[in-house]
């Protein structure tokens, strides 16, 4: 059995006097894929912030090893940056990183040398995404944060993009945070879910195990099927 | 050439040079405007230098960091954009400085006066806006990333706050020594210009930079020759070179 890496009790994020995640426990080991679903305004993203130290928080968060994180934010897209004149190699210096190392991480996510003079903000939404995979990872983290990784791309680019990400958690042993709203990602890539809703409902489990029609729901505030093949 | 002439070619090159340098960065955080209000600012304490006889930047430098607090303070406690916030500050600073500015001596103060920098402030103009230099270069990839994302470059370990706090003492030195350049009323133009050219004709950070710098550079060094040849104002003169330089990069630009 895995260690436990994280342990999260009685957590609460309040913003501008409102609670968005209230007295919230569980625990996270080493090498989950852990997806955080739920839907629009269920405070995912909020919980993420707070659980990378982003947004303030009361109750109890505790690593049992010091992480070293990577994080995918929300919005960070290829028109982020259009208006800079800002090659790929431009941004992994960003972060000191030499062109020949640059080139090793980018060609890892199956990007060529040729994208290191492009800018950065001219990249399709795939290959943005991409490149910021590699420039994630090119900081060696033992614990990605992914928030909606796949929304400025198409459905085949999302796919390249988790199948990506599953290739890295399983290589480097990652523990992985996954912020989504979208049900086929628990399935094809969790080990865990942790549900948040607006109403305060939660679970957390093994996806198959704990998101049964009534849960899903219970969290979507409506009737909720699907179907796992 | 006189002495009086390489004092303020001295100055004018490092200080439009250095705010040049600094306006690449000013221009990605889209925050040049603010320079303009804060140099507006500045004209109370302008005033204030004129009125009672010492430099104009070390009149204008306290006024010009009591309007970056009083921004911050307002954009935390308020909310407001920051183009509303620096309406107000823009407001304040012109009104206050008008009410005891000396209507005689209100030229310098508006638009610079370079053209009689003494060997002391030439010195205080070299060594500032060389530290101002060396700490955007030094500080610039860390200030980029937070401009581009600021959560980002947190968990990248990324101190914000302290740079944050480096690139605004950059701005209030920069803008407070541009005053004495091209005055209280065209310092963003110091700061914009400059970089908006070397972004129309760059393909690479480090390439937008070093044009930037150079424009800055080629501006003050024609603005203020022609200034002393013309007889006519320096601060203008400067800020009309370095928009001729922008309108010849304007076909140039890379979109």
């Amino acid at each position: 059995m895995s260690e436990i890496l994280l342990e999260v009790r009685n957590f609460q994020v309040t913003l501008d006097g409102s609670p968005i995640v209230s007295d919230l426990s569980f625990n996270v080991e080493e090498g989950e894929f852990l997806t955080i679903l739920g839907p629009n305004g269920s405070g995912k993203t909020v919980l993420v912030k707070a659980l990378l130290g982003l947004l303030p928080h009361s109750g109890d968060l505790i690593w049992h090893r010091e992480p070293r994180v990577g994080y995918l934010p929300q919005g960070l897209n290829q028109m982020s940056v259009r208006d800079l004149p800002l090659t790929v190699e431009d941004f992994f210096a960003l972060k000191k990183l030499q062109r020949a190392e640059a080139l090793n991480f980018l060609m890892s996510v199956g990007l060529k040398d040729d994208v290191l003079k492009m800018r950065a903000g001219y990249l399709s939404g795939g290959e943005f995404q991409r490149m910021l995979i590699a420039w994630v990872l090119a900081s060696r983290p033992n614990v990605l944060f992914l928030d909606e990784p796949t929304t400025a791309v198409d459905i085949a680019g999302g796919e390249t993009i988790y199948s990506l990400l599953k290739e890295a958690w399983r290589a480097q042993k990652l523990t992985v945070f996954n912020v989504t709203h979208d049900l086929n990602i628990v399935f094809a890539h969790s080990t865990h879910v942790l549900c948040l809703s607006r109403f305060g409902r939660r679970c957390y489990g093994a996806p198959k195990e704990v998101l049964t029609p009534a849960v899903l729901s219970d969290i979507y505030g409506a009737e909720i099927r699907f179907y796992t093949h | 050439m006189t002495f009086q002439l390489v004092l303020s070619l001295v100055a004018g090159v490092f200080i439009a040079g250095s705010a040049a340098y600094l306006g690449t960065l000013m221009l990605s955080k889209k925050m040049a405007v603010v320079a303009g209000p804060l140099g507006h600012l500045a004209l109370p304490g302008a005033a204030l230098a004129l009125v009672y006889g010492f430099s104009i930047s070390l009149g204008a430098f306290p006024f010009v960091v009591a309007g970056i607090l009083l921004i911050w303070l307002l954009e935390i406690r308020t909310k407001l954009h920051m183009e509303a916030l620096t309406a107000i500050v823009f407001a304040t600073g012109v009104a206050a400085a008008f009410l005891f500015l000396p209507i005689d001596k209100a030229e310098a103060a508006l638009v610079g006066d370079i053209s009689k920098i003494g060997v002391h402030a030439t010195i205080a103009s070299v060594i500032l806006s060389g530290l101002v230099l060396i700490a955007v270069r030094h500080c610039y990839p860390e200030i980029m990333l937070i401009s581009i994302h600021e959560d980002l470059a947190k968990t990248e370990g990324i101190n914000v706050k302290l740079y944050n706090l480096v690139y605004l003492s950059a701005i209030a030195i920069i803008v407070a020594l541009g005053v004495d350049l091209v005055g209280g009323l065209m310092t963003a133009a110091l700061v914009a210009i400059p970089a908006a050219a070397a972004r129309n004709i760059s393909r690479t950070i480090v390439h937008y930079g070093v044009s930037s710098g150079v424009f800055g550079v080629i501006s003050a060094i024609i603005g203020i020759l022609v200034s002393t040849y013309a007889g006519l104002p320096a601060g203008p003169l400067v800020i009309l070179t370095s928009s001729t330089i922008f309108l010849i990069t304007v076909p140039l630009a890379k979109v």
